[in-house]
């Protein structure tokens, strides 16, 4: 049985299970194809909400950033986890008490405006839909991979798929469907690791390995000493402290937390629980499902990198391992022979005096087209030519894409068949989850906020959820189109966008909205609107205009300026409110419940 | 809605949301970027990690699952002690 065999076999029974779950749960009523009915159990939701927040990239590219850039990654550990002890404590158990279908229907609300209802809409698309474009690419990619198709009909499958279950099913199909993508993605993501951390540092548990010693090599050494030691030969900032100045990391982190607190498809999770009590026991469930993967991506990172350079740094081409040519057949990795003596060199940016470590000139690997001669396509040591330029200033010879890190991993361990297969399922679940959950979030903003509380105030219960329906195959045509198109660079931009949005809108808005009685609707808008469009301004200045780096304020890259926009918008928020009229008193009477933990009947949309 | 029982509840609830976010704070912020260096020098090593370190990757992620056990153990408390507690 070869390796395909294996994978189709896995992906296929994994496709069988989500499908079969998705048409036993599907939604009947528009209660249920928003919150499920409001009676998932608290795990159970846990486990669905920790599948939705893991994303493709999270699952694939995390460990690999890890291995890059050691420390500095820290920012994606701490920023995405910690952000659920700000949305636990400061905003879902409130939000779910409040008893609204999402999170525009709040703003709307507590701040009697249809101005404000209309912005936090707007937010609530632009967010999900950067989110989910990304997704549907990476869909695309590895089922090109997988099945040997172009990518474009590996996004059109997808699109397919995910349409099928989330379109029809709705939050109650998506949220048993993801607790089965929960599960392949946890033990795709484990295993693997726990089969590494045992062959070179002899722990079963690779947190452990990854404070323990390095025994693979024949005398123990301590393992981040060891990682420390190759970084620094080969000419990379030691492991172990990063690049990053302190005011940029603390900005980055920030504005990840800040972001994450205030993503509405995370928060409409908790909508589907059955009271306040149970929000909460469902928060510490998520956590502790993400952290299981979030505690082992910094180990899987760390483990992959020692393995990778162990096994090409100074290695010919024609000993490498076979995953190395695998690999360069799919463009994730990349060799030019610069110092022509058929060996691998792997070195950092201190080895040359321009302070770069490009193995050839632009952001990837390019190749020859079709009609090119053999002699352009191999080189003299069989390995795959480049059409890109030669980056002559640094001796680095290899490329490769963060992705691999998780992607090859097992290969590089050399790890049965049916790991890799598993890991491949994995993949696939965690793209598929994200964007399933990513689509109900825009199709109910349509549906609901904007059609039903804006536009058509008149609409039936059976008419919204059938705009939802058409909402949601109209959005994911254009995400599929996205995903096929992708504009450039795009789509890694943007997700600087989404947090930094959700950072500089959401975040503070909800916060002010539940725990200050005087915030008024004039000083909500205008804080908002300031966040957001300075939060904006600045992203696309330094992403898409020409702005260069010395001209960031305090040194801070627009990653991490959503904190700051989040600063603005609530100095600016108070400043206005102050002399504005107080909010009517229905609005301060119902800050006042929201406090009040219980009586949170069903979840509805009314 | 300004009855006593309920504002002495918020304003233990409030308490509890401050002394939580005060270590959320120091766990992630503090130890994980501000005083990174001075830890990694001085304080004693988690394994062969340096702790500052330890903290960014590791650390910082188990206190925050902690934390949302605390909070939701405290909080179920308080409810009960206020009678704010539903059937489960």
């Amino acid at each position: 049985m070869t390796q395909d065999h294996l994978n189709f076999i896995f992906i296929g029974i994994s496709f069988a299970i989500y499908i079969g779950i998705a048409i036993k749960s599907r939604a009947g009523s528009t209660k249920e194809y928003y919150t499920a009915g409001g009676g998932v159990s608290p795990l159970a939701n846990g486990m669905a909400t920790a599948a939705d927040w893991m994303s493709a990239a999270t699952f694939i590219s995390m460990a690999g950033t890890v291995a890059l850039s050691g420390y500095d990654a820290s920012r994606f550990l701490m920023g995405w986890t910690g952000g659920f002890v700000l949305l636990t404590i400061l905003m879902v158990p409130y939000l779910r008490k409040f008893n609204k279908a999402t999170v525009p229907d709040f703003v709307g609300d507590r701040y009697y405006s249809k101005l404000a209802r209309g912005v936090a809409v707007g937010c609530a698309i632009f967010i999900c839909m950067t989110y989910i474009m990304g997704q549907m690419r990476g869909v695309g990619v590895v089922f090109s991979q997988l099945f040997g198709i172009s990518i474009t009909s590996g996004v059109i499958i997808g699109g397919a798929i995910v349409f099928f279950y989330a379109g029809l099913g709705g939050m109650k199909g998506i949220t048993y469907t993801q607790v089965a993508q929960y599960c392949v993605m946890a033990f795709a993501y484990t295993i693997p690791a726990i089969f590494i951390a045992m062959a070179l540092t002899g722990n079963v548990l690779p947190q452990i390995g990854l404070i323990s010693d390095y025994t693979a090599g024949g005398e123990a050494i301590p393992f981040l000493e060891k990682m420390n030691n190759i970084n620094t030969e080969l000419g990379f900032a030691e492991y172990t402290s990063g690049k990053l100045s302190k005011i940029n990391m603390f900005c980055i982190t920030a504005a990840l937390m800040c972001g994450t607190a205030g993503l509405p498809h995370v928060i409409v999770r908790f909508f589907t629980v059955k009271n306040v009590s149970a929000v909460r026991k469902s928060a510490c469930w998520t956590l502790l499902f993400i952290s299981v993967i979030y505690l082992t991506a910094p180990a899987i990172g760390a483990f992959a990198r020692v393995n990778l350079i162990e096994k090409l740094h100074d290695t010919s081409y024609q000993e490498a391992p076979y995953w190395l040519q695998e690999f360069e057949e799919t463009g994730q990795m990349a060799w030019i022979d610069k110092n022509n003596d058929g060996k691998i060199q792997y070195y950092g940016p201190s080895k040359s005096l321009a302070g770069s470590h490009a193995v050839f000139q632009g952001k990837k690997p390019s190749y020859p087209n079709l009609e090119a001669t053999d002699g352009q396509l191999v080189g003299k040591h069989g390995q795959r030519l480049l059409a890109n330029k030669v980056d002559t200033s640094n001796p680095n010879e290899l490329w490769f894409g963060n992705d691999i890190m998780v992607m090859a991993n097992p290969h590089m361990a050399g790890l049965p068949m049916w790991v890799i297969a598993l890991l491949m399922a994995g993949c696939i679940a965690a793209a598929l989850s994200t964007a399933a959950g990513l689509l109900l979030v825009l199709s109910t903003s349509i549906s609901h906020d904007l059609m039903k509380k804006i536009l058509k105030p008149d609409l039936s219960d059976k008419e919204e959820v059938r705009y939802a329906r058409v909402a949601s195959f109209l959005a994911l045509a254009l995400a599929v189109y996205f995903g096929i198109n992708p504009p450039s660079q795009f789509i890694a931009k943007t997700v600087a966008f989404a947090f930094g949005l959700a950072a500089s809108s959401f975040f503070p808005t909800l916060l002010m909205g539940i725990f200050s009685k005087r915030m008024n609707r004039e000083g909500a808008i205008a804080g908002m609107l300031c966040g957001i469009l300075f939060t904006f301004g600045y992203i696309i200045y330094f992403q898409f205009l020409d702005g260069t780096p010395d001209q960031y304020l305090l040194g801070i890259t627009p990653e991490g300026i959503g904190f700051i926009g989040m600063l603005i918008n609530f100095a600016v928020a108070f400043l206005v409110s102050a002399f504005t009229p107080a909010p009517p008193q229905e609005v301060q009477d119902m800050v006042e419940n929201i406090h009040i933990p219980s009586g949170s009947g069903e979840a509805s949309h009314h | 809605m300004k009855d006593a029982p309920s504002h002495f509840y918020r304003r233990a609830c409030l308490r509890l949301v401050l002394g939580l976010l005060a270590v959320w704070f120091s766990v992630s912020f503090g130890c994980g970027i501000l005083f990174r260096e001075w830890l990694d020098a001085k304080a004693p090593q988690i394994g062969s990690a340096p702790f500052g370190f330890w903290m960014a990757q590791q650390g910082a992620i188990i206190c925050f699952v902690i934390l949302l056990v605390v909070y939701a153990v405290m909080m179920n408390r308080l409810d009960a002690k206020h009678g704010y507690t539903e059937g489960q």
